[in-house]
């Protein structure tokens, strides 16, 4: 049996087989992560709101229904707070939501029943929108590797947690690589399903046709297992698709062995640091000596990937951020008039980047300008899924670099909006083309994690998890906890 | 360049206040995002069809019938303010 002080060194899959197996109880588990939390948050700030009552009282629930429940259910769970979670404030991250007390959880949580072990809410960049979770009203996380440097973002928090063992898992959500920088940037792994495989209700919208749900972990494992409690068609999301949940698990340990994996020059040059690169080209070598066949996959549009994104994007958050009107929930600044009212309310409400994103998308929509803008964007998003279409016919999977730096210092690029965004370079093409990709820890460089990504075709999750699997027993890497 | 007016006429359409000084330093930084993103108008693709959805799924229809939902007390518990069972808002102008 496990002492307590051991459950940290656990992978979430190892704990919820300890918890199954009448080791060790889901009680102790939310203890143990209690008493984490505790020790670290200080320093970290992971966390908008910890809920550390709530979780002891609803793994209590969980314990008591032994023998009735699935295996994921006793492990607690760190949540992003752009997800709802029924009684627990959800603040995206946002003044404007400060007070905000969803009625009910994410679909995305359903599967843990109304026993969700929570024990906090992630911090985030407000809204999802950022790169380093520095555009948070509830102050910036600190990465658990270097306490003077971000964490990445949107899901920082998120990763942070993980990094720091203040939970066993994570979910973010990724619209532009906001599960996979993080993960890269903190050491852990970061998935991004393909686009309406995880339901995005009750995910409060950034944009609407990118978001999407993901698992973010100690190891590719812990990942997979994840994607299945959380994967699934919804009603309630019309957007999520219709199609069969797998077994992620079954084919996880099948090795790379005559799998045919493509390098993407096009994110493998300029604007990448040498010391990514290198780490990238150190586990395509190894997954090739494991059995994989090695070749270059062009994706020739990839560099028009990250401007359509910054179109698409902003015009999504000018239309979703509208609902923020002080009428029916969250803050309102009084005025005379309804639309001074709208204004004030969301002049105070919103943060520096929220009030970019949005003035970027009303003016890209704006009469005159939506045919140069949006319209071409959405034109070379379908450029960028043939480019996919191509290589997916010679290719299984796709690497790259996740992120084109490792963790920078906090307030290096928080004034500087075209720095912060080239953080994206590498994961955007995925979410414009609603692939699934995940961030592979593949090995240091100035001290500090790196990230390797792989993608692969819509729906083809198990042959991206199995290629993960092997990435990381070929990476120079293991999970660390920190600090 | 985009000038102040036109940051200000877009502000207006989005319904969001700013200040003298966002006003100013938003002018700046839109010209630079807006600057990085021309790149995209050099690509020809006149008959290209455009993406909205990844998936290409289109009218997603359920049975269109009652079901229960929120109730009025939940849908009004959080409102900032409350007029009988309605929602209230300062004078419509």
């Amino acid at each position: 049996m496990a002492g307590s002080d051991s459950l940290l060194d656990l992978t979430a899959h190892a704990l919820a087989e300890e918890i199954e197996a009448g080791e060790v109880s889901a009680r102790e588990a939310a203890e143990v992560a209690n008493t984490r939390i505790g020790e670290v948050e200080d320093e970290v700030n992971a966390f908008v709101t910890t809920t550390p009552g709530l979780a002891l009282e609803r793994a209590e629930a969980v314990d008591a229904r032994n023998g009735d429940r699935d295996l994921w259910e006793g492990v607690p769970l760190v949540v992003k707070d752009v997800l709802s979670t029924r009684g627990v404030r959800t603040t995206c991250g946002s003044r404007i939501l400060e007070n905000f007390e969803p009625l009910y959880d994410a679909s995305a949580l359903r599967n843990f029943g109304d026993d969700l072990i929570v024990v906090g809410k992630a911090n985030c960049d407000e809204f999802a929108m950022g790169s380093s979770t520095e555009n948070s009203a509830y102050g910036p996380t600190r990465n658990p590797w270097d306490l003077g440097r971000v964490p990445g973002g949107s899901s920082g928090g998120s990763a942070a947690a993980v990094a720091a063992g203040e939970g066993w898992w994570a979910l973010g959500t990724d619209t532009g690589g906001s599960v996979r920088q993080p993960a890269a940037l903190c050491g852990i792994v970061g998935l991004k399903p393909t686009y309406g495989r995880v339901s995005r209700h009750g995910l409060i919208a950034f944009a609407s046709s990118l978001d999407v749900v993901g698992p973010m972990t100690r190891d590719v494992r812990d990942g997979a297992f994840l994607l299945q409690a959380i994967a699934g068609h919804d009603p309630r999301d019309s957007t999520s698709a219709n199609v069969e949940v797998p077994d992620y698990l079954a084919n996880l340990e099948g090795g790379v062995e005559g799998l045919r994996i493509g390098v993407v020059p096009e994110l493998m040059g300029e604007g990448i640091d040498q010391g990514v690169r290198e780490v990238a080209e150190r586990v395509a070598r190894g997954l090739e000596d494991a059995g994989a066949e090695l070749g270059e996959a062009s994706l020739p549009h990839s560099g028009y990937g990250l401007p359509a994104y910054y179109i698409i994007a902003p015009a999504e958050v000018s239309s979703n951020l509208a609902r923020f009107d002080g009428v029916r929930y969250g803050l309102r600044v009084s005025a005379d008039g309804v639309h001074e009212m709208y204004r004030k309310t969301r002049e105070e409400g919103f943060g520096a980047e929220a009030k970019r994103r949005i003035m970027l998308g009303a003016y890209a929509l704006s009469s005159g300008y939506y045919d140069a803008y949006y319209a071409q964007a959405q034109k070379v998003r379908t450029r960028i899924i043939e480019d996919f279409r191509a290589a997916f016919a010679r290719y299984d999977v796709l690497l790259s670099p996740t992120a084109p730096t490792v963790a920078f210092r906090i307030g290096e690029k928080v004034d500087d909006p075209l720095a912060m965004y080239a953080n994206d370079i590498c994961a955007v093409p995925a979410n414009l083309a609603g692939i699934p990709a995940i961030s592979v820890p593949g090995g240091l460089s100035e001290g500090l994690p790196v990230g390797v990504q792989l993608m692969s075709d819509h729906f083809t999750e198990p042959v991206l998890l199995r290629a993960a699997r092997a990435a990381e027993q070929v990476a120079d890497f293991r999970y660390q906890m920190k600090p | 360049m985009i000038s102040e007016e036109q940051v200000r006429h877009v502000a207006n359409l989005a319904r969001l206040g700013l200040t003298d000084d966002e006003v100013e330093k938003m002018g700046g930084q839109l010209d630079a995002i807006l600057d990085s993103i021309e790149r995209i108008r050099e690509l020809d693709l006149t008959d290209v069809p455009p993406t909205a959805n990844p998936l290409d799924l289109s009218n997603v229809l359920r049975p269109d019938g009652p079901r229960p939902e929120l109730s009025q007390e939940e849908a009004l518990f959080q409102a900032p303010e409350r007029v009988d069972d309605l929602f209230g808002v300062p004078r419509i102008d």
